[in-house]
């Protein structure tokens, strides 16, 4: 089982006390009735399934209930770090 | 009849002797022995029949790797215990156990007829074969295998045993206390800090326990463990490495101890995060592959060894050793130095070390060099072998009662594998080592290649001059796999040992390959001339060793299985005869017969009464979240598909959610209280769904909104009253807000007080009559049902539950989200556009509804459905089409959602989503079921009150 450091408890947890939230990094376009049809498909549907190094959200949902940003490699599943919502990628 | 006891020896106690009983008969045996041990030592060496050809077969090992000596142990009603590897298995005073796979007995057994009929089974038989005719796998094949298929038989009653659970935390995690792994976690000991040293065996010592001349030290190290503060388990098994250096092992806690003894949990789960984990497993001992290799009697050189030196056990009268590696030697001189009568050593090698050569000749023991045993006279129980020299195969016969295989070692790397950790191919060895890990964890000992066993050759098959197709030599003894069913598979073209272990079942057996998957994949490699690395390695995954379901799930059962979740009114409910059913995690009144009334009867009632006079229902298990803040109207219009912005304190609007796809995924009504507060509903099964979705846009789309999210729903109590007489029922209890209709309109809520506690009042309809949903604080709600309940008897007010519910919401086609739609479903589809805001630019979902798909022709919509014949209710679930004599497969072109008996209708009524449906209108479709197909007339959604006359009261 994962241990996975929340940045808002700033602790070490167990992955059980997480979920994860998918794909980190894709924001939700400001104005989505001006998209078309491909760049909305893309925003929906379309993720990256990457060989190590990924960014992911999660959330600590039997915490502090805070959402997050990870990077963690696919091959190890080792955290290489997680940060708040809204900072910039790692 | 040729294991006994030796004289002396071994590290039972012979001052406590133990009786117990197999398959009926009595034996007897001593503190310390194991089933096995105690078994072979009276002369049993037939322990059960092989699962698919019914050969008999005896003890192969003394560890878990035992593929064989399966066995059932009885502890009393419901502590049966199919499957257990009577090596594994302590002895206790009493014990009953029972050898499995044989039918009517051990020695007779009928499906031995599999075993003639080899030349039938080969590999890939149950692929080929049971391909066709399908008739006659249901009705011959499978019900034969079943009968005569699987190992030992699950207990059919309940399990009275408890079962623990707990947590530990170390800096040194290590696993098996032989040499190696004491000596490291006395090193680690001494330098500070937890540590724990966990074994699967009855006591501490692994290897050394085989050992007498390691006894002192070993009893001197597990004081010095002690002195250290070093936690040392016995009995525990570590099942798993997971993540992060957290491993789960289960403790055997009372399976050892007489019934009479035992007290406390069976077993316990341990689950241990550890700083560091050392693995010292220790190495498995392979066998040898040659014809006869599974006649009871031929077993591991490394059995006898811990037979004779750990339990004070001959394994037989004329012991002969067939050896490749060095080990053998050693055991041989060992247990001829106990006792043993060591007949003579054979080896495949041509040449060994003089020091072996020297001793087995200074103890008289006839040595064989370049030498193979390739034949096995007798059935139940080695009665002598035949040997040959690998040269010229000149053979002779050389009568013995037992006859021990060393073919060199398999690290043991199964928990390295779960950590993820790499092996390289050691050719030396022959076999795979740790490699590299990212977790912190390292091997030692003989798991990590690191022994002082000796040398030896790997040899996928022993030579003889009879093929390998027409041996009986063994790989996978639990599984039946033979050398030439591997042979068969590599000839088939299966080329990965992926795909040959699937096609043989080499290594699929509850043993999971300990003893079998090293030899699978030489053999392969030998037949395929490619080098093992070439053919891969399967991978090993948790649990190391079969467990029990009950130490896995632990607490986790029953009441604890899964929390019931219950209203403050569930009590009453039960009290006045409700039915109940589950939704989600919640426990609801289904209906409340009367007296010996049937549940469409006390429906009908329900559904009238509320319908001409008054009915009441716990709605308590509705989702409701307090969302509050500046922003609190904005982020609802942002979410949901209605306007928010406009509307007044103390009005409330049914709230339409949709994913980001466009499809209906919740709905419920929310009120607004004040300008910054909104009392949202949320259907029983979405509740958290809906929060969690709300936290995610509040949180990462939109932290811009000031706005707060609190889940309320446990908070308030909500009594649904509904009917036409629903105002004078409430109408003495409540203060402080006017009910007129001019004062309190429907779509309203207001706030004061009920039964003098204070209420969050809302004017709303789930039936289509006039309606009220009272939220007080939940301890308050037990006493407010009770009072409208006794104020509404003057009324004939009802309690009603779920399913009249349900019905009153589908005569008005009122939506039940997940059951009236699937997560397919637009706002259009279900005919709701109208609680679509127009004018906003954007919410949840609204891009979506322009996609192509989602504005075609003919999706899928919802409509009504009236049978032709009133007195029929269609199935949910049915399918409909619109010819019903088209041939099979038909065109389906929807489906029945929602059907009722609708008692105020006096007929039946369904919901159902049907393409192109409102285009449909007063056509007949069909709905074929096993009777025939069923006539249906397309109809609007709503079959009661349309102009909706009975809100507006
Ligand atoms: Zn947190």
């Amino acid at each position: 089982m994962l241990l996975i450091h929340c940045p808002y408890c700033e602790e070490d947890r167990p992955e059980v006390e997480f979920v994860n939230g998918g794909q980190a990094h894709i924001a939700r376009p400001a104005d989505p009735s001006s998209e078309s049809d491909a760049d909305w498909e893309k925003y929906l549907y379309i993720r990256r399934n990457p060989r190590g190094r990924h960014h992911e959200r999660w959330r600590h949902i039997h915490g502090c209930g805070r959402f997050f940003n990870a990077v963690r490699d696919t091959v190890s599943d080792r955290f290489e770090t997680t940060y708040k919502a809204g900072e910039p990628a790692k | 009849m040729s294991g006994y006891r030796l004289d002396k020896g071994g590290r039972i106690d012979r001052a406590v002797p133990l009786s117990f009983r197999f398959d009926g008969q009595d034996f007897r045996g001593f503190a310390g022995d194991t089933l096995a041990s105690a078994l072979v030592a009276g002369g049993q060496m037939l322990f059960g029949r092989s699962f698919k050809y019914r050969r008999p077969r005896g003890l192969l090992a003394t560890g878990v790797e035992e593929p064989n000596a399966l066995v059932t142990v009885d502890r009393g009603p419901g502590r049966v215990t199919p499957n257990l590897r009577a090596p594994s298995v302590a002895l206790h005073d009493g014990l009953i156990a029972q050898s499995q796979n044989r039918y009517p007995s051990l020695k007779t057994d009928f499906g031995a007829i599999n075993d003639r009929l080899g030349a039938l089974f080969p590999a890939g038989f149950y692929n080929k074969t049971f391909m066709w005719p399908r008739s006659a796998w249901e009705k011959l094949y499978e019900p034969a295998i079943r009968k005569m298929a699987g190992l030992g038989e699950s207990p059919k009653e309940r399990d009275p045993d408890h079962y623990g659970a707990t947590y530990a935390h170390c800096e040194l995690l290590v696993i098996g206390a032989g040499p190696a792994g004491i000596a490291a976690a006395m090193d680690a000991a001494a330098t500070g800090g937890r540590v724990i040293l966990i074994d699967e065996q009855e006591e501490p010592g692994g290897g050394a326990l085989a050992d007498p001349a390691q006894w002192a030290w070993l009893a001197e190290s597990l004081a010095k463990l002690a002195a250290l503060g070093v936690t040392v388990f016995s009995r525990t098994t570590a099942i798993g490495h997971y993540h992060q250096n957290f491993v789960v092992a289960v403790e055997r806690l009372t399976d050892h101890l007489a019934p009479s003894q035992a007290a406390g949990p069976r077993e316990k789960l341990w689950r241990i995060r550890a700083g560091e984990v050392v693995l010292a497993q220790g190495a498995i001992e392979r066998p040898l592959v040659f014809d006869g290799n599974d006649v009871p009697g031929v077993m591991l050189a490394s059995a006898g060894r811990a037979l004779a030196l750990r339990f004070g056990v001959a394994v037989g009268r004329a012991v002969v050793v067939m050896a490749s590696h060095d080990s053998g030697w050693r055991d041989a001189l060992a247990m001829a130095e106990a006792g043993v009568t060591i007949a003579a050593i054979v080896d495949v090698r041509p040449a060994v070390s003089s020091d072996l050569q020297a001793a087995a000749d200074a103890l008289g023991i006839a040595v064989y060099l370049n030498h193979s045993v390739t034949g096995v006279k007798g059935r139940l129980e080695v009665k002598a072998i035949t040997l040959c020299h690998n040269d010229d195969y000149l053979a002779h016969t050389l009568p013995c009662d037992a006859l021990l295989m060393a073919g060199g070692w398999t690290p043991t790397v199964h928990l390295w594998s779960h950590a993820r950790g790499t092996l390289k191919w050691d050719a030396a060895f022959g076999a795979y080592l740790p490699d590299t890990t990212v977790e912190n964890l390292r091997a030692v000992g003989g798991c990590s290649g690191n022994w002082n066993y000796g040398d030896g050759i790997v040899v996928a098959t022993l030579p003889s001059p009879k093929p390998v197709s027409k041996q009986k030599a063994f790989v996978d003894f639990q599984n039946d796999v033979k050398a030439r069913d591997i042979a068969l598979a590599v000839q088939e073209g299966f080329r990965s040992i992926e795909h040959i272990k699937r096609y043989t079942t080499n290594g699929m057996a509850t043993d999971q390959g300990k003893t079998s998957n090293l030899n699978g994949l030489q053999i392969a490699s030998e037949t395929l001339s490619k080098p093992v690395t070439a053919i891969g390695l399967t991978t090993f995954r948790p649990p190391y060793t079969p467990q029990t379901f009950g130490a896995l799930m632990g607490h986790h059962k029953d009441a604890l299985f899964q929390p019931l979740r219950k209203t403050v009114i569930d009590d009453w409910a039960a009290a006045n005869g409700a039915v109940f059913e589950n939704v989600a995690q919640w426990r609801r009144a289904r209906y409340f017969p009367q007296g010996r009334e049937s549940m469409d009867a006390a429906v009908a009632r329900e559904c009238l009464a509320t319908r001409e006079r008054v009915g009441m229902f716990d709605a308590s298990t509705l989702g409701k979240i307090e969302v509050v803040g500046p922003d609190a109207a904005e982020f609802l219009n942002r979410l949901y598909t209605n306007p928010w912005k406009a509307l007044e304190p103390g009005r409330c609007r049914y709230g339409l959610l949709l994913n980001e796809q466009g499809f209906i995924i919740d709905d419920g009504v929310a009120g607004r209280m004040a300008a910054d507060r909104f009392h949202v509903t949320t259907t029983t099964g979405g509740a958290a769904r809906v929060l969690g979705m709300m936290e995610d846009y509040l949180q990462t789309e939109w932290p811009d909104l000031n706005v707060w999210l609190t889940s309320t729903t446990e908070q308030w109590a909500v009594i649904a009253v509904q009917g036409p007489k629903a105002r004078e029922v409430i109408a003495p209890l409540v203060e402080g807000i006017d009910l007129s209709p001019e004062a309190f309109p429907h779509m309203a809520v207001r706030e004061g007080a009920i039964c003098d506690v204070p209420t969050r009042l809302f004017r709303v309809s789930f039936t289509g009559e006039l309606g009220f949903e009272v939220n007080v604080p939940a301890e308050h709600g037990r006493m407010v049902w009770e009072a409208i309940h006794a104020a509404g008897q003057e009324h004939g007010i009802v309690a009603y539950g779920t399913e009249t519910m349900h019905v009153l919401r589908a005569e008005k086609g009122f939506i039940i989200i997940g059951q009236d739609t699937d997560g397919t479903v637009t706002p259009d589809d279900a005919g709701m556009n109208w609680a679509i805001g127009k004018k906003k630019p954007d919410f949840v979902g609204k891009r979506s509804l322009a996609r192509a798909d989602l504005v075609r022709e003919g999706r899928k919509q919802l409509v009504g459905l009236l049978t032709r014949d009133p007195a029929v209710v269609l199935e949910e679930g049915a399918q409909i089409v619109v010819d019903p004599a088209e041939p099979v497969p038909m065109t389906m072109i929807g489906h029945v959602t929602s059907s009722y008996h609708s008692a105020a209708l006096g007929r039946s009524i369904a919901l159902a989503v049907v393409a192109g449906g409102r285009a449909r209108m007063g056509q007949t479709l069909h709905v074929p079921m096993p009777g025939g197909a069923i006539a249906a007339e397309v109809v609007s959604t709503v079959f009661y009150d349309a102009e909706g006359s009975r809100l507006d009261v």
